[in-house]
């Protein structure tokens, strides 16, 4: 492969401009096609029996009077899918989340499941399952699961990363450190300390869409999926994996996705669907409700974080320093880890230090939730790091700018950036409208940081010229944010052509090599290159069948806006030849004309963003209204600028969810107690103003148009934004998220009570 | 199961009254599909009682209002003399679940769905409501605060329905509010709500006062000592102190996902303040 990924400067025609996604008209007429609405003749309806206890022995499971009621085809539990992993322990964790083998490990863990001709057979049949359990102590607080005393999850589990190997197994799976320079030395040098202590609860990434699949295994062992899912590709090595199937035999086909945010980048039900239908002999749909939705899959980790930061007078920071405890659920995660890279990654530090503790509990596994763990490390950073402005009395934002890291600061967890936007967010946050907004009574305006990695990895693209001159895209990336608009976009301006006849799809499994999923904001950004890379192969095929066509060496054949020119004295008189021209001699010319690539997309541009937002709290209740709100990110170059808003905004709204009101609640005997979106409150429409956006382009070097990606990091700054709008609203600084009207209002209490003494 | 749509009352009546199994009434089904849908309930008769003749109907006569138990909420707010009377009634039934919600649901199910968070309840106690009940030993009005005796329990017999809800012509100087605390805009259930009726006589002192408290208790409550020291006050600042500080006093909640027992308390008091506020300015009080 000769493809060259560095960003070269130059115009764009198609780049840049938004013409109406492809999918939308589909989407708001209800014809898109999600995973519930693909059906397959004498398709069976799959349901799963959960465990009601949040830990729990299991002794015994008898199915043989559900296996006896009429219409029920197939009973299954965890010795229908067999351990087939070999060693590799995370996807053994994966397999017994979806099957629980022989411990219950959270409220909600599927213990086994049938397959019958209607749903009311097939919950009549549930209720024939007779679970013998042994209730078992459980824990669901990150905190006291780290206590000697608190029950033991996983007594195989013996903490990793210390220094000595303990001897006594523990709920803390993992130890990790990033950082460098001498903290000591730093705070001794510093004039103002601010420490806090932080904690954030479990918040679910709350996809419309819940997770839902259509399996048929066939007898020969050739089997289909049909599923809602971020990468099919992941989906089928894992179900081949645990099924002990050929990847090339399972065919998966992604639908169209209501929604993921990482919540659909590891399977949860898909091989207890293709268990069910192996035993069936038949089709079997499985759907999950929302109540499982909430109970069995997703929820991002429960944070219990400790923050230091010391500045000189001049507002330099010497040191800073975190402690971070991530719950993971009931397995081992790499949470925490995370949270510690990205805490202090806004910032150029001399001396820096972040510890990540996995923590398990008795909560279902942790999944990524858009820009994973950030968000939290960036609350309790954010915070602290506007007190510590307030202390040293310089203004937040300027404090920010002069602390920001740049091009060539080394990061605080490891890597030398290149060009970033983190300086420029700050300055463009300063120079905005809204910092000067006016504010009324009980408003209060904050300001916050974000970073998020982003990613590239593996990817594989098609382009096809049909005869009449129109382009088939074929991307085996999921579109979850209008990426089969963009990737349009970008075949059309490599090519020449106008947008309207280039069309994008998501192939299938078998019809397209392998890609990595939709994550790390990574379907743009490795699409688009691959897409340029095939464009530019199918553009060499272009002039070598126009050379052809003209009888002259393609040496002399150049390809200029959608058009072959010969190029040279000699060949001066030549008229330009069309693509469409080019292809409808295709079959005479050699046949069909495509553009293949396959490529690793290095070189993902990490991302930052700062928020302002305003906020009023009534101080007799609690309660609060976002009232304004100002996204500021970088985005390399935005291919489809309102699609980048709309990222912008969406990771804006869920980060004010979280922030304010989203929590799982637990009660006393480890159920949870809110899994609908009744009590589970993510924000309505007329919760939220309408979110102003402001996108800078900072070109990523290592994307030929410097793409970066966009999804994820507009998530990461709302929590801190909010939690520093309220603190100058009202006075009070909250260590808790969310901020629910009870935890303000207890909170302005005991301030009123601390005034009033 | 069986879903029947009777044509009269007299039918309705003998169908439930008759039903060996669970039966249940349906009429907007906003709380009855959805907790069949959730496996909650499974009910052997199902009962539609929106054929028949005049349940789809607010009636105005000599002595006020009667709106017939089919009536969905979105049309109580389309009635401008229902709205010119009681805005606090069609205020609270149009705060329920969303707006394609209040296309399909009624006050009398929200009633007698008895849930103690209901939002029209308390407005519909503090109007002093009554609800017209029919049964197999024919009919009976009883004050709607009867109804609920617990969360999801109604003092109503085997085969009794509610017909109708029926408000008093509204004397001058008078009027009603409405208010509920959720963390939210919209979508939601109160964590704890007040509705509060007054007269004022001609010099805008507080004649006739009921003052009545949502998810506050197992059913809704009706604050006597609240009413009592409105009674003659002009709702000066130390009245409505007064006010939050014995209705904080008779909640008695419960800590639970929406709220804690000391949030419930003080939002309590704070929301029969702006409540009352309310009610007086519309009564004509300033």
């Amino acid at each position: 492969m000769n493809f060259d990924p560095r960003y070269s400067g130059r115009n764009f025609s198609s780049v840049g401009t938004r013409p109406i996604r492809p999918d939308g008209v589909d989407k708001v007429t209800g014809r898109a096609r999600y995973g519930a609405d693909f059906n397959m003749a004498g398709q069976l309806v799959g349901r799963i029996l959960r465990s009601p206890h949040a830990h729990a022995i299991i002794k015994k499971i008898d199915t043989s009077k559900a296996e006896k009621l009429a219409g029920v085809k197939a009973v299954i539990t965890a010795a229908d899918l067999p351990d087939l992993t070999d060693g590799d322990a995370a996807m053994y964790d994966i397999l017994d989340n979806c099957m629980a083998r022989t411990k219950a490990l959270y409220d909600g863990h599927a213990v086994a499941a049938v397959a019958a001709i209607d749903a009311r057979t097939a919950r009549q049949a549930l209720k024939l399952i007779e679970v013998d359990y042994e209730v078992l102590p459980h824990v669901t607080d990150v905190d006291e699961a780290m206590k000697h005393t608190a029950p033991l999850i996983n007594d195989a589990i013996f903490t990793e990363g210390l220094e000595e190997k303990p001897v006594k197994p523990s709920n803390v799976s993992k130890r990790t450190q990033y950082g460098h320079g001498d903290v000591h030395q730093g705070f001794a040098q510093a004039d103002t300390i601010v420490q806090r202590s932080f904690k954030t609860e479990q918040t679910h990434q709350g996809y419309i869409e819940p997770h839902a699949c259509v399996a048929s295994v066939n007898p020969d062992g050739t089997a289909d999926l049909w599923v809602c899912t971020q990468g099919h590709f992941v989906y089928r090595q894992h179900c081949a994996q645990l099924l002990g199937l050929e990847a090339s035999k399972l065919r998966v086909t992604s639908s169209e996705i209501g929604g993921g945010f990482g919540g659909k980048t590891h399977v949860w039900a898909e091989p207890v669907a293709l268990a069910l239908s192996r035993k069936a002999g038949r089709p079997v749909k499985l759907v999950m409700t929302r109540d499982e939705v909430f109970r069995a899959s997703g929820p991002t980790s429960a944070t219990s974080i400790d923050v230091k930061i010391g500045a000189r007078k001049d507002g330099t920071i010497t040191a800073a320093e975190a402690t971070l405890r991530y719950s993971c659920g009931p397995y081992a995660g790499m949470w925490a880890e995370i949270g510690a890279m990205t805490a202090f990654a806004c910032y150029k530090l001399e001396n820096v230090k972040t510890v990540g503790y996995e923590v398990l509990v008795n909560r279902p596994k942790t999944a990524a939730y858009r820009a994973p763990s950030a968000p939290m490390a960036a609350f309790a950073v954010e915070s602290a790091v506007d007190e510590l402005a307030k202390e040293i009395g310089i203004d937040p934002v300027d404090f920010r700018i002069k602390n920001a890291a740049q091009e060539g600061t080394r990061a605080s967890y490891g890597p030398v950036y290149g060009p970033i936007g983190i300086g420029p967010t700050l300055e463009a946050v300063k120079n905005h409208p809204h910092m000067k907004a006016p504010l009324k009574a009980n408003q209060g305006r904050g300001m916050a940081c974000g970073f998020w990695f982003n990613f590239g990895g593996q990817t594989c693209t098609d382009l096809n010229i049909g005869m009449d001159g129109t382009v088939s895209l074929a991307v085996g990336t999921v579109d979850v944010g209008g990426s089969r608009a963009s990737l349009s976009l970008v075949a059309a301006e490599e090519l020449g052509i106008d947008y309207s006849h280039v069309k994008a799809i998501v192939a299938d499994t078998s019809s397209l090599g392998y890609n990595d999923m939709t994550d790390g904001s990574r379907g743009t950004f490795s699409s688009s290159m691959a897409t340029i890379s095939a464009a530019r192969n199918a553009i060499k095929i272009l002039r070598e069948r126009a050379a052809q066509m003209w009888d002259i060496s393609v040496d002399d054949v150049a390809w200029e806006k959608g058009h072959a020119v010969a190029k040279g004295e000699t060949h001066g008189n030549l008229g330009k030849l069309s693509l469409k021209e080019i292809a409808a001699q295709s079959g005479k010319t050699g046949g069909p004309i495509a553009g293949h690539s396959e490529l690793v997309a290095d070189g993902a541009g990490v991302s930052f963003a700062t928020h302002i937002c305003d906020i009023e709290v009534d101080p007799e209740t609690g309660s609060t209204r976002v009232i304004r709100y100002t996204v500021v990110q970088d985005a390399g170059k935005a291919v489809h600028p309102t699609y980048v808003e709309g990222q912008y905004q969406g990771g804006a709204a869920q980060g004010i969810g979280w922030a304010l009101n989203e929590e799982y609640i637990y009660g006393k005997d480890g159920r949870l107690q809110n899994p609908g979106f009744l009590d589970y409150r993510i924000p309505v429409c007329s919760d939220l103003p309408m979110i102003d956006t402001q996108i800078l382009e900072i070109p990523n070097p290592n994307h030929p148009y410097g793409v970066r990606g966009v999804g994820e990091t507009s998530i990461v700054p709302p929590l801190a934004a909010i939690a520093n709008a309220v603190s100058n609203a009202v006075g009070v600084r909250m260590s808790h998220i969310p901020m629910s009207p009870p935890r303000i209002l207890a909170a302005l209490e005991a301030e009123r009570e601390r005034f009033s003494r | 199961m069986r879903y029947i749509r009777p044509q009269s009352m007299e039918d309705a009546v003998g169908l439930l009254a008759g039903a060996a199994g669970p039966a249940a009434v349906l009429a907007g089904g906003s709380d009855l599909l959805v907790r069949m849908k959730g496996g909650f309930i499974e009910p052997e008769l199902i009962v539609d009682i929106k054929a028949i003749e005049g349940l789809g109907e607010i009636k105005e006569t000599a002595d006020g209002f009667s709106i017939g138990a089919a009536v969905p909420c979105a049309v109580l707010g389309e009635n401008a003399a229902l709205q010119k009377a009681w805005p606090g009634v069609v205020e609270a039934a149009k705060l329920i679940g969303s707006k394609q919600v209040q296309g399909r649901c009624t006050i009398v199910g929200n009633l007698c769905n008895a849930s103690p968070a209901a939002d029209s309840v308390p407005a519909l106690v503090a109007a002093g409501a009554k609800a017209v009940v029919a049964g197999p030993s024919g009919k009976r009005t009883i004050a709607v605060e009867s109804v609920p005796t617990g969360p999801g329990r109604t003092s109503l017999a085997k085969g009794e329905i509610i017909e109708a809800i029926l408000l008093d012509k509204r004397a001058p100087n008078a009027g009603d509010a409405y208010q509920r605390f959720i963390p939210r805009t919209e979508m939601d259930i109160a964590v704890v709500s007040a509705g509060v009726n007054l007269t004022l006589d001609d010099k805008g002192v507080v004649k006739s006062a009921r003052v009545a408290l949502g998810a506050a208790a197992p059913t809704v409550l009706l604050v006597e000592e609240a009413a009592q020291l409105l009674i003659g006050s002009k709702l000066d600042e130390a009245t409505l102190e007064r006010l939050a500080k014995v209705c904080a006093g008779a909640c008695r909640p419960i800590d639970d996902k929406r709220g804690s027992i000391e949030f419930r308390r003080k939002v309590a008091g704070v929301l029969a303040k702006r409540v009352a506020t309310t009610a007086y300015e519309r009564a004509g009080g300033k």
